[in-house]
């Protein structure tokens, strides 16, 4: 730095930032390829120039200075290119010659990363990890009183139902008399939540719907992928796969002109329609698609023109009150295929759910109510709603189900629960004490890019920049060159595996706790937790 | 584990039959208590069939307040069994004022009542009586049905039996239930004790149920004033077959497929495959999930068995054309009649409901996977 460089208040060193390029010139082979990679341009070719003294112990001769010249990587501390911890940069160094490294205390650039005006916008996730998902406990093992099951040998049939269920005596009535029984989907108890074309890469999206295809006809596993507020390809519309998506319509109702056109050419009826009115990353804000991803192709599907930001309003339009809005908007998309596909709301977590719930226990077309809590993910938000909006999700689905119970409904209007499923990596854990609490099933997002696509995003603020599609990994972005990274099959595979593997360890919890044939939900006698509040408030055991 | 054994018999059995038969399967419970239900009366119940018969434990003080009780709607006593115990009660069994076994006639305003209504004003008068009892705990109602006793109490099961004299001619019925229990799970209350009643059916189980708590839920939310106690884990699978008898209008044969329905497969192969598809959605939350045999009376005098979906405890059926017993074991088959084609013993499996008739002439077996029978 010059002597008289300016000073500005928002003047920040490498040390002010919350990643630091750790550098090895003695490895370093001046290959290029780790600037060239960062998505950010955090990094840059750096000449340095260093004063070698030469003094000699020989009067005769001068003692001096010479100046060496060297080149290396320099780290820009501009908030706009700091490095956000990607570690791509490590993975194509050749010889492991450099890594971003966490500070070692909190950054002093959050506190100019509103340049402009502009707040924060980021994709990502809530950055808070842990949570007390991963607190819960499964202490009622069966044992002597109850043999435990064998999780690789008994037979299991761990199914959910999504769809209005109705009361026993009334479902049996209306077989007899030709009433109208509400469609009811039998699917896998995990599903992939909402992400939709834009927010996800083209490889992204056909990888992930390659992978669940496979895992319906091959291996028998019905798990179902909800399109996101983007729309659908035209050719998946019309293909018999069309059963295995959830199509979301969402406050923008992007994509939904081609929908509507496509109903009477559609080979298959979709699994359901999800009525996205919230969304746990940011909840009472629209859904967001920045213009750098808006390309021609996204912008075909999604029937606007391309270049330009999609703020999706953070409510529906013709919302007016959820008495009428919200039922005429169930029964218009009821209607819309013949009243055979379950339609359904999905709202942020938040602590008027219950108003929500008890509305639609009272709509008999409403089928079932999706809740994505605090922890779930977005590729684009601000950063104040992601980290600071919504209610956690363990609570909220425990309130409902209670609800549900006391009105003597439950699991006839299922509960989906969703925002940091599988956070820390325990995504079958996490899904069981959902269930336990009382939720029919649960929806998946940031996980699933994890395992699926090696996603690596963390909620200590690493990468996050879904939402200016420079995704390092090709996940979000739609910039060929940048998804070509990502192999269509690769992400089917890794799916696959991903879900196989929750499925064993799914059945590794509940055999013990002695259930096999149907999913424990609501067995809230099964979990506990370590904390005296937490089980009071959730209405399970404290165990120490 | 507990041990269960029923009897159905053209000429009325003392309950001793069946208590010898637990004490012979002894290994395989605790002793910790025993539960008796005694139908199709013999002896002097024989001529009082339609009065209906309240059965329970009762202090001095809560049978006080019983008799004002039952005068103020109007029962009166018709016929009752004085159980006179000796002065020391043996190890483990706890001292109790009266037993009472006590047939009421009814009120003149019940006369000409609908049967219906007759069923729920007696289901009505015991649940008044447990809560009474409960408030001020000077009684336990176990029963109050025409043609029904039960009797109750902690302690090893023949011990209890001699104690409580129980080889009588009044008490000789045509069918017995009767289970050793073993209270694992829950504080001893003999409100825990199987078999367990209500209008009319009685079952009793062997195992533990692992969906107990969802299946409260369910049962405890259905608006029903009947649903309620819970005190053990079983007593879900006697609501649940007055739920699916009652309130769903559906036979017997139904039940096993609304506590352990068909996997899809084998529901898309069955001739009833629609019906059992909204069966199965809409009773999932009354399946079970554990390792459970469950022997049940019906209205009709009927006996049944039917096991749990991985087949994990063991029952068998056998006898002879006017006597058959179902027992948790052979053993207990074998202490109550020795003398029967042992080659035609049924163990029910996995799909199977066992189901002895009230003419008590053979052993009709149905699966799940054959046809259910037409619903008018």
């Amino acid at each position: 730095m010059l002597a008289d460089r300016p000073i500005t208040p928002s003047s920040l060193s490498v040390k002010d930032l919350p990643w630091q390029i750790a550098w090895d010139k003695e490895k370093c082979a001046l290959c290029g390829r780790c600037t060239a990679v960062c998505p950010v341009q955090a990094i840059e070719l750096g000449v340095f120039r260093k004063r070698l003294l030469t003094p000699s112990l020989d009067p005769k001769q001068q003692t001096g200075n010479t100046f060496a010249t060297w080149y290396g990587v320099r780290q820009k501390t501009d908030p706009a290119h700091r490095c956000v911890g990607c570690a791509m940069c490590a993975m194509v160094c050749p010889n492991d010659a450099i890594l971003p490294m966490r500070s070692d205390e909190a950054d002093k650039l959050r506190f100019h990363i509103n340049q402009g005006g502009q707040p924060r916008n980021r994709g990502g996730r809530r950055n808070m990890p842990g949570g007390i998902l991963d607190r819960i406990k499964f202490t009622r093992i069966s044992m002597l009183t109850d043999p435990a099951l064998d999780a690789g040998r008994h037979e299991f049939e761990l199914r959910t139902l999504l769809g209005r269920v109705l009361p026993p005596e009334q479902n049996l009535r209306f077989l007899r008399e030709n009433g109208w029984i509400p469609p009811v989907r039998d699917i896998y108890p995990l599903v992939i939540g909402g992400m939709s074309f834009g927010a996800l890469s083209p490889n992204m999206w056909e990888g992930l719907q390659l992978g669940v295809t496979y895992l319906n006809e091959e291996l028998g596993l019905p798990v179902r992928i909800c399109t996101g507020e983007g729309g659908c390809p035209p050719r998946l519309l019309r293909s018999r796969f069309l059963k295995y998506v959830i199509l979301q319509i969402a406050s923008g109702y992007f994509g939904w002109d081609e929908i509507i056109h496509a109903i009477p050419e559609m080979k298959e009826d979709p699994c359901a329609i999800e009525i996205k009115y919230g969304q746990g990353a940011k909840p009472g804000d629209g859904g967001l698609l920045m213009w750098y991803k808006v390309n021609k192709l996204i912008a075909a599907i999604r029937g606007v023109p391309a270049g330009v930001s999609l703020p999706s309003p953070p409510t529906h339009q013709t919302q007016y009150s959820i008495e009428e809005s919200v039922a005429k908007m169930i029964l218009s998309m009821s209607m819309a295929w013949g009243f055979r596909v379950p339609v359904y709301p999905k709202i942020s977590g938040t602590s008027t759910a219950l108003a929500v719930l008890n509305n639609l226990t009272r709509n008999p077309y409403a089928g079932g109510l999706a809740i994505d809590g605090e922890d779930g993910g977005t590729g684009a938000a601000y950063n104040v709603s992601m980290d600071h909006m919504g209610h956690p999700i363990a609570s909220n689905i425990r309130d409902c189900y209670q609800t549900l119970v006391a009105l003597g409904q439950q699991n006839e209007l299922p509960l989906f629960a969703g925002g940091g499923v599988g956070k820390s990596g325990n995504l079958a854990a996490n899904a069981a004490a959902l269930i336990m609490l009382g939720a029919s099933g649960v929806q998946v997002g940031k996980a699933i890019m994890q395992a699926a696509a090696g996603c690596i995003g963390s909620e200590a603020d690493r990468c996050n920049i879904c939402n200016i599609g420079q995704c390092p990994k090709g996940i979000t972005s739609q910039d060929p060159r940048l998804y070509r990274r990502l192999d269509v099959d690769d992400v089917a595979q890794r799916l696959v595996d991903t879900v196989l593997s929750f499925d064993t360890e799914l059945k590794k919890i509940v055999a013990p706790l002695g259930r096999s044939t149907s999913l424990p939900i609501g067995m809230s006698d099964a979990v506990g937790i370590d904390d005296y509040h937490a089980a009071k408030r959730l209405d399970i055991r404290f165990v120490v | 584990m507990c041990r269960l054994f029923a009897i159905t018999s053209k000429t009325p059995l003392s309950p001793m039959v069946a208590v010898q038969a637990l004490d012979v399967m002894r290994e395989g419970h605790d002793g910790s208590g025993v539960g008796l239900f005694l139908r199709d009366l013999g002896g002097p119940f024989e001529e009082i069939k339609d009065a209906p018969i309240l059965s329970g434990i009762f202090t001095d003080a809560g049978l006080k307040r019983l008799d004002a009780f039952m005068m103020d709607i109007g029962f009166m006593t018709k016929y009752k069994i004085t159980i006179k115990v000796p002065k020391t009660t043996p190890p483990g069994v706890p001292r109790r004022d009266v037993y009472l076994i006590r047939a009421y006639e009814y009120p003149e305003e019940w006369e000409g009542l609908p049967a219906a209504e007759l069923e729920r004003r007696l289901l009505r008068t015991r649940l008044q009586l447990r809560q009474m009892g409960e408030e001020k705990q000077d009684m336990i109602v176990f029963s109050f049905w025409p043609d029904v006793i039960m009797l109750k109490e902690i302690g090893d099961p023949l011990t209890v039996a001699r104690y409580l004299n129980l080889d009588r001619k009044e008490l000789r019925a045509r069918v017995i239930m009767a289970q050793g229990r073993q209270n694992t799970n829950y504080a001893i209350n003999l409100y825990a004790c199987h078999p367990f009643f209500i209008q009319g059916l009685a079952t009793m189980t062997n195992g533990e149920n692992t969906a107990f708590v969802p299946i409260r839920e369910f049962l405890s939310s259905r608006g029903f004033e009947g649903y309620i106690g819970y005190q053990s884990d079983s007593e879900v699978f006697t609501h649940i077959l007055h739920y699916t008898l009652h309130s769903l209008g559906l036979g017997i044969e139904a039940y096993k497929h609304v506590i352990t329905p068909l996997m899809d497969e084998a529901i898309a192969a069955h001739p009833d495959a629609i019906m059992l598809k909204h069966l199965k959605h809409s009773c999932r939350r009354l399946i079970i999930d554990g390792p459970n045999c469950v022997i049940g009376c019906l209205g009709d005098h009927s006996l049944f068995m039917v096991q749990d979906r991985k087949k994990l405890r063991p029952g068998v059926v056998g006898g002879r054309p006017g006597i058959y017993a179902f027992s948790s074991e052979v053993c207990g088959l074998d202490a109550a009649i020795p003398d029967r084609d042992k080659s035609k013993d049924f163990q029910p499996m996995h799909l199977d409901t066992v189901i002895v008739g009230p003419d008590r002439q053979e052993i009709e077996t149905c699966s799940q996977i054959d046809p259910l029978p037409r619903v008018a």
